[in-house]
């Protein structure tokens, strides 16, 4: 056998090698980039899933935001209080949490309660079949209840059951705003936290149409306006809304709307004990 | 044959007759991992360009000036050009992180990715060991000749991979059987496209 052979192979690997070893070695002290040490840290408390519900593109640019003073503490939005805290002592500030709102999908028409016009059997999201002559519904306003939402939702806080109605878990909800741009109707707004009477429908058809087409559909009847004691609900454009900043929960206008589509939502911690809670 | 035809051979060779990813199924990996979007798609290819292209240039001089004159190239140059390929990676990532940072921004995340892409060691391993190549000429590339194969190689890539990726991106809104969503599709498209492919077989004699 040649021995010599065997001394080159071994000569020319670790020869190379040691030449690669020093020319990475020198390399990463010349190419040297100066990052905040804190940026890694940021990285590992949040999340770290590039779920893009704080509005950056990823995680690696929302923490660098972060540590460049452009973004708040927290930042992380699915990752709610406890990432928040993480991220506050990592920075060397006090925590402050902003109100997060919360996602409101304004319909309450299930396959039950809204009138078909067609039996939609296409692509099963919702912008393909809003595009299609409007999909199943004949209600041209309300949801389409293909789960676009659920989809996007990165908190899976959104809930579709059979009956095809939506259903928002406000414990898991961030208020991250995806879904309401997923929505092809536009139907998703979010809401604050604190708010508990809401109205849950976006027709604007006439009173008689509406009240054809869907039967929790707002006819625009005008009663919860009269009864309104602090002048916060209005019926515009057939639509009754409510103007978060006046209204005082008292739950008046629940009471006289014929269609029940004004409904007052369980806090959070009570709901708990009942189901998810439509909004 | 003249010159200028044989480089024309040796690229559309590499580019479409003996396509890496569809004729020869090397590479497989980042054709079903990085062509779910065609934004990164093309980030991918464009770094496998940058990257095999480099990384040939190195193997063939290693393999001309080191391996070939002390006789250790026919067992040891899977490992050279592994470890060529895995320093050079780690280079230049260095450098383009530190000299472009919208260029690193670019093309950043795939580069580890490449370090261990197959493609690149076949493409760096042919361009000193042309196996497949049926020209009538002497079977070793001199250094535009590996140039050229390489970048027909990286090309050919770039082309199937973005073609693939347009695929799936019109596939997510089509109505795919419940049990072919995902993976089993991507592959039967893979093979339909392989087949298409293969109607280059015996172009021009190759």
């Amino acid at each position: 056998m040649d021995w010599s052979l065997v001394w080159k192979a071994i000569l020319a690997l670790a020869g190379l090698s040691f030449l690669f070893g020093v020319l990475l070695a020198i390399a990463s002290i010349r190419f040297r980039v100066e990052t905040d040490p804190r940026v890694d840290e940021v990285m590992d408390v949040i999340l770290g899933s590039n779920c893009g519900a704080c509005g950056y593109p990823g995680c690696q640019p929302a923490a660098e935001a972060v540590v460049a003073g452009a973004a708040p503490v927290d930042v992380c939005v699915a990752g709610g209080k406890k990432v928040a805290e993480a991220v506050a002592r990592v920075m060397g500030v006090p925590l402050e949490m902003r109100e997060r709102g919360v996602a409101l999908v304004h319909c309450k028409g299930g396959l039950s309660e809204s009138v078909p016009k067609a039996l939609y059997q296409g692509i099963s999201t919702c912008a393909a079949a809003d595009k299609i002559a409007g999909g199943g519904k004949a209600c041209s306003f309300g949801c389409l209840g293909l789960g676009t939402c659920r989809d996007v939702c990165p908190v899976n806080a959104i809930i579709i059951d059979p009956d095809r109605r939506r259903w928002v878990d406000r414990d898991r909800c961030t208020g991250c705003g995806l879904c309401v741009e997923a929505c092809p109707r536009s139907l998703i707004e979010i809401v604050p936290r604190h708010q508990e009477v809401l109205v849950v429908c976006n027709n604007r058809d006439k009173g008689g149409t509406a009240k054809k087409i869907c039967s929790v559909a707002c006819i625009g009847c005008k009663k919860c306006e009269k009864v309104c004691e602090a002048d916060a609900i209005h019926v515009e454009d057939n639509l009754a809304r409510i103007d978060y900043e006046k209204c005082t929960d008292c739950g008046n206008c629940i009471d006289v709307c014929p269609t029940n589509v004004i409904v007052r939502v369980v806090p959070a911690k009570a709901a708990k004990k009942q189901q998810p809670v439509l909004a | 044959m003249n010159e200028a035809y044989r480089y024309f051979l040796i690229f559309l060779g590499a580019l479409l007759i003996y396509n890496i990813l569809l004729i020869r199924f090397i590479a497989l990996c980042p054709l079903m991992g990085v062509s779910t979007q065609v934004e990164t798609s093309i980030g991918m290819a464009m770094s496998v360009l940058f990257v095999m292209t480099m990384a040939t240039t190195v193997s063939w001089v290693a393999w001309n000036y080191m391996l070939k004159p002390l006789h250790v190239g026919e067992f040891l140059y899977i490992p050279v050009f592994i470890l060529i390929i895995a320093a050079l990676v780690q280079f230049v990532e260095m450098f383009i992180r530190k000299s472009s940072p919208p260029l690193y921004r670019a093309m950043g995340i795939y580069l580890p990715l490449i370090t261990t892409n197959c493609a690149v060691l076949a493409a760096a391993t042919e361009s000193v060991k042309p196996g497949f190549l049926k020209l009538n000429v002497a079977y070793h590339f001199s250094l535009p000749e590996a140039l050229i194969y390489t970048i027909g190689v990286a090309l050919g890539f770039g082309i199937v991979i973005i073609v693939f990726a347009c695929i799936r991106e019109r596939l997510e809104t089509s109505p795919v059987p419940h049990v072919f969503k995902g993976a089993p599709i991507a592959f039967i498209i893979a093979a339909l496209l392989s087949l298409a492919f293969m109607g280059f077989a015996n172009l021009l004699g190759l």
